[in-house]
């Protein structure tokens, strides 16, 4: 266990024992005076049990985003110091050549003197900022433990501090959410750009060609690898509107029948048996499409003519299509109950069959709430990952034949990520590149539905 | 119109709302049938991987052989023993007149790889068999299998199937002799991943999950319920908290490969934790489980009824009184159904693992969060990919447990709302 381990565990056993020390603190005070009391013994206890432990929290916290940073900086300049100056990539082979060494992942003996000695150096400063964190720590605890000692009294309001920090505890969790989507931009946004730096934009978007494979050799026929993400789009373009095709009217039909037409009963086996659909995970649907679905199509489109790719479009569409149509269903449904019952009795005093209610009245009522809803299972179709990975092919094919093998943007992206890696070589990159992508797509999508919710909902009562 | 045009009319609308009617009800069947047809094919698929061929031998576990030196020092004796040869040696003696190489290697083949280490099982549970001869049930190789389970065809030409016509007439031998068995196959739960069918199990692959879901319970669940209670209970109305919900429910929608790709960048490009780790795995799946868990928080809490707060605000509460004391206890159920739901989907995402390296060849169970693992979805991908034939039904087998853990957890949220459901 590392030392940092023992030291928060200490910590939280020392905040514990703190609470009950205020506890009895603040006790000890009121029994010997004549005043009231303020706050209940518990908050004195919280109140001084909080001050211990928050500090070496804010320092951890601070410690784990600054020091990585600092280490690999003094790192550098050691290498350098020691190597002189070095191109990028030397640096970053010696780099984690001492990162593997002091990891134990290397044998010290296959290395040059040096290496070993910057190893032993870079194990070094991290015992050393382990240590000055938790120096630090330790006396930002005891001062504040002090403090907050000294802070209670007979009339302090303790309560209004707790709450205070306990508030401030809940913004700053609120705040995680948004610190993910920075996260996340600025992950794909750096790494796109230094992208962009190798291939130029137009050639991305527009490029025809995708064979992200970079020879060995610099003199190699096609050396660079060709990143045109057409292919990619239109075989992404072509699974999501297969599964759409499947998905949209079986859902829907679904919904006006779970929500106009079926009895109790039904309804309630049929809701949780379409909560079973939308919990499985999407790795089964694909081992679904692999192995039941994709050989199942291949032979009867073989019996009747057809040379169907055992990776076709079709099946991974089809089986998309499937794991989408509870994702439908439930939300169609939950806006065609939203609509008034008032709507349905009127349809009926006039005379037209529930059918005719449905088509005519509910539907449009429905409308924008159903495109939303429609709108997110294309987002979330788009970035489906397993059912195309597992069924879909590698090869990317620009084709509009649903039979044949084609590949997706999420295929790629896994494709190029999985293994062992160099962090910047430009099939990483392009790797980021196309999540960016898929980001910026979803988002868009997920705006859209958004809007059309809030522009064309119609507000009855 | 006359009377004939209307009734014509009448049965042309009746007609249409029947045919309608019917279409609704072929969507729900359809749905329903994919369904059944989806858990029926992997249960049926499965089946076979849950038993396992065994093959009992006579092993004459020779003292002179196990203990040359005679030190009687169990460990050693378990750690030294040529255990791989006493499994060759006890076929040969089953099956006499075997003498050249080819053959010899076709016998050995009727049992798995492992053979051996069933033989130092069994001493090690009865160290004082040695010197004995005993039975012993030694698991046949994946081939035999699928043999026996009837799922490679005896009667193709011998160069069609694995099994050879020399092996199949030894297997009829122990048939003959009543030494074939099919027992359940337990190493499915007490064996990690292996290359070999026969022996591969899922117990590393649980205990990175597990490892995995306890992460991401316990960063999601405080963090979720925290953003949830201040959002719906105490943030004003501003632009901020509006930021805030936006970015929440865009979260939700974002794809979850996409996570994969900020635990790489970030937590093992920036901060260098390490790959293929239950650590990152927990953290990239806390981030995509939040929107589930504050979403369905905000949902309960909102559902409790303003009475509530104002009583206890009448009393004299403060506001993080009312929360703590009335509104979080009401919603309790609420909350714990979200998050039950939020882990199971958890529990069954596979592609941001993938992205940080998840899904390595690990034999050994992890017992850190900092080990390296891989998890049942990962698990289920790396098997689905392998061509072997027997895979195949080890695959199935393990989306099957998945499934069945997946389904129950489902079932329980479902539970906790009808039992704690309250309508105000």
């Amino acid at each position: 266990m590392s030392i940092i381990n023992i030291y928060m565990i200490i910590i939280m056993l020392l905040s514990i024992s703190s609470y009950f020390y205020g506890r009895n603190f603040i006790k000890n005070k009121t029994s010997t005076s004549t005043e009231k009391q303020h706050s209940k013994d518990t908050y004195h206890g919280a109140f001084i049990s909080l001050y211990l432990i928050l500090p070496s929290i804010i320092f951890l916290s601070l410690w784990i985003v600054i020091s990585p940073n600092i280490i690999d900086e003094l790192l550098t300049i050691k290498i350098i110091y020691i190597f002189g100056q070095l191109g990028i990539d030397e640096l970053k082979i010696l780099k984690s050549q001492v990162i593997a060494l002091s990891n134990g992942v290397l044998i010290a003996g296959n290395l040059s003197e040096e290496v070993n000695y910057i190893s032993d150096y870079y194990l070094y400063i991290q015992t050393v900022s382990k240590k000055i964190y938790i120096i630090l720590s330790c006396l930002g605890s005891a001062a504040a433990f002090l403090y907050a000692r000294k802070k209670i009294t007979i009339r302090f309001n303790a309560r209004f501090n707790v709450e205070v920090i306990v508030k401030s505890i809940m913004i700053l969790a609120s705040l995680i959410a948004i610190l993910t989507t920075v996260g996340i931009i600025l992950s794909l946004v750096v790494e796109t750009i230094r992208f962009f730096e190798i291939i130029n934009i137009a050639d991305f978007l527009f490029g025809l060609k995708w064979s992200p494979q970079i020879a060995l050799r610099a003199d190699q026929v096609a050396n660079e690898g060709l990143f045109g993400a057409v292919p990619l789009f239109a075989g992404t373009l072509m699974i999501t509107v297969i599964a759409m095709v499947v998905a949209v009217p079986i859902g829907l039909m679904t919904a006006v029948y779970l929500s106009e037409y079926a009895s109790n009963t039904l309804r309630s086996i049929a809701k949780p048996a379409l909560e079973i659909l939308a919990g499985i995970p999407t790795v089964v649907y694909g081992f679904f499409a692999a192995l039941t679905v994709a050989p199942f199509l291949r032979d009867k489109g073989a019996d009747i003519g057809l040379t169907l790719s055992s990776e076709s479009a079709l099946a991974a569409g089809l089986v998309m299509g499937i794991m989408i149509i509870p994702l439908i269903s439930s939300l169609s449904d939950d806006v065609i109950n939203a609509v008034p019952q008032s709507l349905r009795e009127g349809s009926a005093a006039l005379g037209s069959t529930k059918s005719e209610t449905v088509k005519k009245v509910i539907l449009p009522a429905a409308l924008p709430g159903i495109v939303s809803a429609i709108l997110l299972a294309v987002s979330r179709a788009i970035g489906e990952t397993m059912i195309v990975v597992m069924a879909a092919g590698v090869a990317a094919n620009l084709t509009a034949n649903p039979f044949e093998s084609v590949t997706a943007v999420t295929v790629q992206i896994v494709v190029l990520l999985v293994g062992d890696q160099e962090f910047d070589s430009a099939k990483t990159l392009a790797a980021f590149a196309l999540g960016f992508t898929l980001f910026i797509i979803t988002l868009g999508l997920n705006i859209l539905s958004i809007y059309i919710i809030r522009k064309y909902r119609e507000q009855y009562d | 119109m006359t009377n004939k045009k209307i009734s014509a009319l009448t049965k042309k609308r009746y007609s249409s709302e029947k045919r309608f009617k019917a279409y609704c009800i072929a969507a729900l069947a359809l749905a329903m049938a994919i369904l059944f047809t989806l858990l029926s094919s992997i249960t049926l698929n499965s089946l076979p991987a849950f038993t396992q061929t065994h093959i009992t031998t006579d092993v004459y576990l020779d003292k002179n052989l196990l203990d040359p030196n005679n030190t009687n020092d169990l460990e050693a004796i378990l750690r030294e023993g040529p255990w791989r040869s006493l499994a060759k040696s006890s076929l040969r003696e089953m099956v006499p007149g075997v003498n050249d190489r080819k053959e010899k290697r076709e016998l050995y083949g009727l049992v798995s790889v492992i053979a051996g280490d069933s033989i130092k099982y069994y001493v090690k549970e009865n160290p004082n068999d040695i010197g004995k001869k005993v039975q012993i049930n030694i698991p046949s190789s994946d081939d035999i299998d699928l043999l026996t389970k009837g799922l490679i065809d005896r009667n193709l030409p011998e160069e069609n199937r694995t099994v050879s016509n020399l092996q199949l007439k030894w297997l009829d031998q122990f048939i003959y002799e009543k030494r074939v068995s099919k027992r359940f196959a337990w190493k499915l739960f007490n064996h990690g991943d292996s290359r070999e069918a026969e022996v591969a199990g899922l117990k590393g692959a649980i205990a990175g999950t597990l490892l995995t879901m306890f992460v991401t319970l316990i960063i999601s669940f405080p963090i979720g319920v925290m953003t949830a209670v201040y959002l719906e209970e105490i943030a004003p109305k501003n632009r901020m908290t509006d930021f805030i919900e936006v970015n929440i429910n865009n979260l939700a929608a974002v794809p979850s490969i996409v996570f994969g790709l900020l635990g790489l960048a970030v937590f093992i490009g920036y901060f260098g934790m390490p790959r293929s780790a239950p650590l990152v795995g927990g953290i990239v799946l806390a981030l995509m489980t939040l929107p589930v868990i504050i979403i369905a928080t905000r949902a309960s809490l909102a559902s409790i009824p303003p009475s509530i707060r104002e009583a206890a605000y009448g009393v004299g509460a403060s506001q993080l009184q009312v929360i703590n004391h009335h509104v979080l206890p009401l919603a309790i159920p609420g909350i714990l159904t979200g998050t039950i739901i939020g882990i199971a989907r958890a529990a069954g995402e596979t592609a941001p693992l993938l992205m940080i390296g998840m899904m390595a060849f690990i034999v050994d169970t992890p017992h850190k969060i900092t080990d390296k693992a891989t998890v049942m979805p990962a698990q289920i991908y790396m098997w689905a990919n392998n061509p072997e034939r027997s895979f195949e039904s080890l695959t199935s087998a393990a989306i099957l447990i998945l499934l069945i853990i997946l389904i129950t957890m489902n079932a329980l949220a479902i539970y906790l709302r009808k039992k704690y459901e309250r309508k105000w």
